[in-house]
C-alpha cells in the first residue's frame, strides 16, 4: 500500500535534504555561540591557565619544559575539550531544541555529526590556533610546535567526537560533569599517547608520517562510529526524561 | 475511506517502577481531535512522547497507516508534528531565527512565510528581538507559529495552551479544528477545559486506559 | 532452537537453571582452582630467575585473564540488550560488572605484590599493568553510569552503549599503551613467562584459570539470582518463592 499517495500525507522527499539540514544545525549552533562570546573564550583561558600550572607547580626550567611541553599542552587541551563538552547537548536538552532535532526526518547521526563539528570549530580549533603561542612559552622549538599543532588538529576532533558520546550518555544526570570525565578519559588515552608520542618521535628526528597517518585513522574511525553511538545514547537519555 | 493514521495496540509503559498504563489500545482517525485526559502523573505526557517516538520504553504495537511504525521512521517523522512542554526556542536567537532553524530541518520556507506566521501569532514587531527579552507567553507563541506553517497531518501537542491568553486559546482551537477538517488528526493534552465539537477522549489513570 | 532463546529471555527460567548448575560451578571451581594453586604455590619448581616470588602468577594470570574475558562477556550481553532487548542480558551485565572490577583490582594488586621483589618497587608503568589500570577505569565508568541512572531499563541500555564503545576501544588502548611503553622503556619486563614454561608451571596455571572461570560462573549465578529477585519482586513466582522460604 503506497501510503504516500493518500490525501494529506506528505512524501518523504518533500522534506529538507540531509546536507541542508546538517548545514542549518551547524549554522544555528555557531550563531548561538557567537551571541554569547564569553563562552567561547572560557575554554581558551582554561587552556592557558592549566599550562601555566606546570611551570608554577613543577619547574620553570627550560630543560624540563622542553621535554614535557608537548605533553603538558596536550593534557591541557584534552581537559579544555572535556570541560566544554557539557554544553554540547545540555542547553538544547533544557530548552526543547534537542527533542525537535531527534524528531527531524533526517538520520539523527548526521545531525549529531553536524553538532559535533560545530562544537569542534568553536572549541577545538581555537585551541589549535592558540597552541603555537603556548608552545613558545614552554620553549618548544619550531619543528616540535608544528608537529604538535598537527597532532592537535587531527586529535581534537576525535576528542569532540568521543566526548559527544559521553555527553549524550550523561545528559540530564546529576553530577553529569564528573561522570562524563570518568567515562571519557579512558577513551581519550590512545589519542593522548599518539598525540604526544608523535611529537616526541619528531623531536628525536624520527619520521612521523606513519604516526600521523595512524591518528588520521583514529579520526576516520571516530567520524564513522561515534555519531551513531552518540545518537543511540541521545535517544536513551531522552527516553529517560 | 477511513483508515486510522495512528494505531496503538496493547500499549504498556512503565516509568520509575510505576506502571503508567497497560492494555491501552486506540486508533487515531483522520479528521479527529482527541484529548488525552487524566489526573496529574497519569502518564499523559509520557503517552504523547511514546506516540511521537521520543520514548522507547514501551511494549505493545504502534502502527502508522496500518504498518508498524518502526519500519517507517522517515515517513512518520515527516508527517508528524510534536510540540512538548519545552518549546524548542533558543533564548539567544530572535523569533525569526528560531523559526527559521526549526523549519530548516523540515520544509524549505521563505522568510516572508515565516514573518507572516509570526505576525499571525501576534508577534509582529518582535521578530528581531532576542527571545530572552520576550515574555514566557511570547516565547511560546514563537513555537506556536509552527502550527500556522505546519503541513504535517498528525499533530501531537502537549500542554499547548500554557501561558496563552483567552484570545490566543480561541485561535489555537480553531487551528486544531481546521487541521482536523483538512483530513489531519490532532492529539492534545491540556489542563485547559477543552470542549470542541466531535472531540474524542482517551482517559488515563485507571487500571488501564480506555477510549471514549 | 528458537524456543531456547525465547526461554533464555525469561528470568524465572534462568533462576531455576542457575540453581541446578551452581553446585557444579562451585565444587568444580574450588577443586580445580585449589589443585592449581596448591600445585603452583607449593610444588612447582622454582623459576631460575625470580626464585619463589614468581608464584604469584598463579593468581595474577587467572585474575587478569578473567578480568578481560568478563569485559568481553559484558560486551556480548550488551549487544543482546540493544538488539534483542532481553532482560536477562541486562541482569547479566549489571551482575558481573562489579566482579570484573574486583578481578581487575586483584590482578593489579597481585601485579604489585610480584613487582616488589622483582623490580624493587610496588608499581611500575609497564604496558601490561597500565592497560589493566585503564580497564579498571572502564569498569568503574560502567558501574558509575549504572548507578547514576534511576530507571532500570534506561540504565541497562545506556550501560550497554558504554560497554560497546569501551570494547571497541580496548584493542586500540592496548596497542597505544604497548607503543607508549616501547617509547619510554628500553627493556621490556614481561609479567608472564612466555610459552617456554615447563609443563610443571603451565599445567597448574591452566588449572587455576579454569577453576577461576568456574568460580566466576558460580558467583555470576548468585549475583544474577539476587538481581532477578529484586527486579521481579512484584511478580507472583517471586512472592511464592520468598514465602516458601526456599533459596
Amino acid at each position: 500500500m503506497n501510503a504516500d499517495a493518500r490525501p494529506g500525507l506528505r512524501p518523504i522527499d518533500s522534506a529538507v535534504g540531509s546536507a541542508r539540514a546538517m548545514a542549518s544545525v551547524f549554522a544555528r549552533d555557531v550563531r548561538v555561540a557567537f551571541r554569547q562570546r564569553q563562552d567561547l573564550l572560557n575554554p581558551l583561558l582554561f587552556f592557558v591557565m592549566v599550562v601555566t600550572l606546570f611551570p608554577l607547580g613543577v619547574s620553570p626550567e627550560v630543560a624540563f619544559l622542553k621535554q614535557s611541553g608537548a605533553g603538558i599542552l596536550w593534557v591541557a587541551a584534552l581537559l579544555s575539550v572535556l570541560l566544554s563538552l557539557d554544553h554540547l547537548f545540555r542547553h538544547d536538552f533544557d530548552d526543547g531544541t534537542l527533542e525537535q532535532l531527534v524528531l527531524q526526518p533526517q538520520p539523527l547521526f548526521l545531525l549529531v555529526l553536524a553538532k559535533t563539528v560545530a562544537h569542534w570549530v568553536l572549541t577545538g580549533l581555537p585551541l589549535v590556533l592558540l597552541a603555537p603561542v603556548l608552545g613558545l612559552m614552554v620553549h618548544l622549538d619550531g619543528n616540535s610546535i608544528a608537529i604538535l599543532c598537527l597532532t592537535l588538529l587531527i586529535g581534537t576532533p576525535v576528542l569532540s567526537l568521543i566526548g559527544a558520546i559521553g555527553a549524550a550518555l550523561t545528559l540530564g544526570l546529576r553530577s553529569a560533569g564528573v561522570l562524563l570525565s570518568l567515562l571519557i578519559i579512558p577513551l581519550y588515552i590512545p589519542v593522548l599517547i599518539f598525540g604526544t608520542g608523535t611529537v616526541a618521535a619528531a623531536a628525536e628526528g624520527a619520521p612521523v608520517a606513519g604516526y600521523v597517518a595512524l591518528m588520521g585513522a583514529f579520526l576516520v574511525l571516530a567520524l564513522t562510529l561515534a555519531p551513531f553511538a552518540a545518537a543511540a545514547a541521545l535517544r536513551i537519555s531522552l527516553s529517560n526524561s | 475511506m477511513s483508515e486510522p493514521l495512528l494505531q496503538a495496540v496493547n500499549l504498556e509503559c512503565e516509568r520509575a517502577e510505576r506502571l503508567l498504563f497497560q492494555n491501552l489500545s486506540f486508533s487515531v482517525m483522520p479528521g479527529t481531535v482527541t484529548r488525552v485526559e487524566g489526573p496529574n502523573g497519569s502518564g499523559k505526557t509520557t503517552l504523547l512522547r511514546v506516540l511521537a517516538g521520543l520514548n522507547d520504553a514501551w511494549s505493545g504495537e504502534l502502527l502508522w497507516c496500518g504498518e508498524p511504525r518502526a519500519g517507517q521512521r522517515e515517513a512518520f517523522l515527516r508527517n508528524m508534528l510534536y510540540l512538548g512542554h519545552r518549546p524548542g526556542i533558543k533564548p539567544l536567537l530572535t523569533p525569526l531565527e528560531n523559526l527559521r532553524a526549526l523549519m530548516a530541518g523540515r520544509r524549505p520556507l521563505s522568510d516572508g512565510a515565516l514573518l507572516q506566521a509570526l505576525a499571525g501569532t501576534g508577534l509582529a514587531g518582535y521578530e528581531h528581538v532576542p527571545c530572552r527579552n520576550l515574555s514566557a507567553g511570547q516565547q511560546r507563541r514563537v513555537a506556536l507559529a509552527r502550527l500556522l506553517l505546519a503541513d504535517e497531518p498528525l499533530w501531537l501537542l502537549d500542554e499547548v495552551f500554557t501561558a496563552i491568553d483567552a484570545q490566543g486559546v480561541e485561535a489555537i482551537e480553531s487551528l486544531l479544528l481546521q487541521r482536523a477538517a483538512e483530513g489531519g488528526a490532532v492529539l492534545v493534552t491540556t489542563h485547559h477545559d477543552l470542549q470542541l465539537p466531535g472531540m474524542h477522549r482517551i482517559v488515563l489513570g485507571g487500571e488501564s486506559g480506555h477510549e471514549c | 532452537m528458537w524456543q531456547f532463546f525465547h526461554k533464555l529471555g525469561s528470568p524465572k527460567w534462568f533462576y531455576g537453571i542457575a540453581n541446578r548448575f551452581m553446585p557444579w560451578f562451585l565444587w568444580g571451581g574450588l577443586i580445580l582452582l585449589g589443585a592449581g594453586l596448591v600445585w603452583g604455590l607449593a610444588f612447582a619448581p622454582k623459576d631460575y630467575l625470580q626464585g619463589n616470588s614468581y608464584r604469584i602468577i598463579f593468581i595474577h594470570v587467572p585474575a587478569a585473564f578473567l578480568a578481560q574475558s568478563v569485559y568481553l562477556m559484558m560486551a556480548s550481553a550488551a549487544l543482546v540488550t540493544l538488539v534483542w532487548r532481553m532482560k536477562l542480558a541486562d541482569v547479566f551485565v549489571k551482575a558481573i560488572a562489579p566482579v570484573g572490577l574486583i578481578l581487575t583490582f586483584l590482578s593489579l594488586f597481585t601485579g604489585a605484590v610480584w613487582g616488589k621483589p622483582t623490580w624493587g618497587t610496588w608499581w611500575v608503568w609497564d604496558a601490561r599493568l597500565t592497560s589493566m589500570l585503564i580497564l579498571l577505569f572502564l569498569y568503574g565508568g560502567v558501574i558509575a553510569l549504572d548507578k547514576a541512572i534511576n530507571d532500570e531499563k534506561s540504565a541497562a541500555r545506556a550501560v550497554a552503549v558504554l560497554v560497546l564503545v569501551g570494547v571497541v576501544n580496548i584493542p586500540i588502548i592496548k596497542y597505544s599503551v604497548d607503543w607508549w611503553n616501547t617509547l619510554h622503556q628500553p627493556a621490556t619486563f614481561k609479567l608472564t613467562e612466555k610459552p617456554s614454561m615447563p609443563m610443571e608451571m603451565w599445567v597448574p596455571l591452566l588449572l587455576s584459570v579454569l577453576g577461576l572461570y568456574l568460580l566466576f560462573g558460580w558467583l555470576a549465578c548468585i549475583r544474577m539470582k539476587t538481581e532477578i529477585l529484586t527486579r521481579e519482586r512484584r511478580t507472583r513466582w517471586v512472592r511464592e518463592l520468598v514465602l516458601a522460604g526456599r533459596k
